[in-house]
């Protein structure tokens, strides 16, 4: 992912005592600012905008519409409400988020942060390490650790599970990239949850152990109230991430006979591989509208709590 | 112990015995492939040899390839870095007409044009432009998507630096230019630190952006190099790969060890760092 944005920052406020104390005076900071401006003009603002434009043209990679693009008005958006192929990006695209992002991500995140708090700090730190590196490593290494994990004939879990010889990705594509990517990015929710569970009051929790209360029942009655709001905006944030997330394409690349081909490889084969790059830049709208309307969400959630 | 709290403690040690497994399992076969006579897809003791170091050392394009990944990130770095903190610094002490409106234009920004989002543009704008291959133009675009979050997070930081030592500097005749070269800098160094290991580990490890736009093989950066990597019989060369992928990826955690023992793991969000 190129942009991650910053998720638990404060929404821009107004700093007290905000003056000019280095003298740099309006007509300097601009110039200041220009370079940045000039950049994120040319590379996030524009494509975004240009984008709508191929998407009303029948513009492709090769052949004579590659030269003579032509105008061609909504015909690409009426074409993907009657492409199976577009429906079923959608279906698995929803699969995914929900599967790996608001189900996985979510619950095993909170879970660690919950069952970590009280843990022995060298538990909490080797537990942490892991499920941070998961994160951190490059998305390519980490495709062929899990290739390596649900290959067919050596993989690691089907010696595991000492009956190797299924081939995971391609009999069970979809629940393979969900599992994936709950181990992926797990560690966003975790880190957290984890400085969200720390504000809980601890009296509060005490309270509840006195009366006898389950565990379960503590989460949902004391707890829970508690970080409703980061339960919201890191849902919002983990799905986002999910459905623009290409690292499906360097498991699976759709297969296999597109069964888990959603949205991000869906724009690229269609763009690249059929070179249909009109088509693509509709579909590619689409997500940037979704996109936007998730992150107006979390901004005005943000602005609520503070 | 009662039996309830019996029952309460293996459940426990259940749960985080399968959680780690399930977390550190897949990267075991990053420690024992590489190393593995007969490296394969799946996890095995291996029977130790150092020949696919070898192996990788003298492939044509790995070295090359991580050399390029160098040149990708330190362009994209190095502007990201710079343009953030320019940016950062006149939005944090000038009251520019319209700034709030540009922080939270920003901040929809980074988070709404995903490479995902904008990868048909992107390609088609570069491809008429006759910069498919550019090493250089490639670390721009990636510096581009970049700097909305860089710039959010640095303003934060910048915030946080007492304005009273500007104001003795200015007080002692320096310029403008001086005052952010040898006063803010200096003690807005974490943040710039901690921007410059996260905008390396993003570009380090994008793979999207370079794999649209570097086409020939002799400009791509390793994480391109690494998905072709095929032997004589077109299957995954499992010689290179594992040794390639190692190498590839410590410096990302070599950068990550360096900043959260020198500054301390800091939790911006989205921001890995």
């Amino acid at each position: 992912m190129v942009s991650a944005p910053p998720a638990e920052v404060a929404a821009p406020r107004r700093v007290p005592g905000d003056r000019d104390t280095a003298g740099l005076g309006v007509a300097r900071a601009i110039g200041f600012l220009a370079p940045g401006l000039l950049l994120i003009g040319l590379f996030l603002v524009f494509p975004a905008l240009w984008t709508i434009y191929i998407g009303l043209t029948n513009y492709t990679l090769t052949g004579t519409t590659s030269t003579a693009p032509a105008f061609v008005g909504l015909d690409n958006f009426a074409e993907a409400l009657d492409d199976a192929l577009f429906g079923n990006a959608l279906w698995l695209t929803l699969l995914f988020v929900i599967g790996s992002a608001v189900l996985g991500q979510n619950i095993l995140g909170f879970a660690l942060a919950w069952f970590l708090r009280g843990a022995r700090v060298w538990l909490r730190r080797t537990v942490e390490a892991f499920v941070l590196l998961s994160w951190i490593l490059p998305s390519v290494v980490v495709a062929y650790l899990w290739i390596a994990v649900l290959d067919r004939d050596g993989g690691t879990l089907g010696a595991l599970l000492g009956s190797p010889g299924t081939a995971w990705l391609v009999e069970y594509p979809m629940a393979s990239l969900i599992v994936f990517n709950t181990w992926r990015g797990t560690a966003f929710s975790m880190m957290l949850y984890s400085s969200a569970l720390a504000a809980v009051p601890p009296s509060q929790l005490e309270t509840a152990r006195t009366m006898g209360a389950s565990g379960w029942q503590t989460v949902r009655d004391v707890v829970f109230p508690h970080i409703r709001g980061h339960v919201l905006t890191n849902t919002l944030l983990i799905s986002l991430w999910t459905a623009n997330d290409f690292s499906p394409f360097l498991l699976t690349a759709g297969g296999p006979n597109h069964e888990s081909e959603t949205l991000p490889v869906f724009i690229y084969r269609q763009a690249i591989s059929s070179g249909r790059l009109g088509y693509a830049a509709a579909i590619s709208f689409l997500l940037l509208v979704v996109n936007l309307v998730v992150a107006l969400v979390y901004l005005v959630l943000l602005r609520k709590r503070s | 112990m009662s039996f309830r709290q019996t029952l309460r403690r293996t459940g426990y040690v259940a749960f985080m015995a399968a959680a780690l497994a399930f977390f550190a399992v897949p990267m075991l076969w990053l420690a024992s492939a590489p190393f593995d006579s007969d490296p394969g897809l799946g996890l095995r003791w291996p029977d130790w040899t150092l020949a696919n170091w070898e192996a990788t050392f003298s492939h044509p394009y790995a070295l090359g390839s991580l050399v390029n990944s160098v040149v990708l990130c330190v362009v994209a770095t190095a502007v990201t870095t710079v343009f953030a903190t320019l940016a950062a610094y006149a939005l944090s002490r000038v009251r520019i007409p319209g700034r709030d409106a540009l922080l939270y234009l920003l901040l929809l920004l980074s988070s709404v044009v995903t490479g995902t989002a904008a990868m048909v543009p992107i390609f088609v704008m570069m491809f008429q432009l006759g910069l498919i291959n550019s090493q250089y133009a490639t670390g721009l675009v990636i510096a581009g998507g970049m700097l909305p979050a860089a710039i959010f997070i640095l303003k934060d930081f910048i915030d946080s630096v007492p304005r009273s030592y500007e104001e003795s500097a200015r007080v002692f005749g320096a310029s403008p230019t001086q005052v952010l070269l040898h006063v803010v800098l200096p003690v807005a160094r974490p943040g710039i630190a901690t921007i410059l290991v996260w905008a390396f580990v993003q570009a380090w490890g994008n793979f999207l952006l370079p794999f649209l736009l570097l086409r020939d093989v002799d400009a791509q950066p390793a994480a391109v190099l690494l998905t072709t990597l095929k032997d004589e019989g077109g299957s995954a060369n499992l010689n290179v790969i594992p040794v390639f992928s190692l190498l590839y990826a410590v410096p990302v955690v070599a950068l990550y060890l360096f900043v959260s023992k020198r500054y301390g793991f800091r939790f911006h969000g989205g921001i890995k760092a």
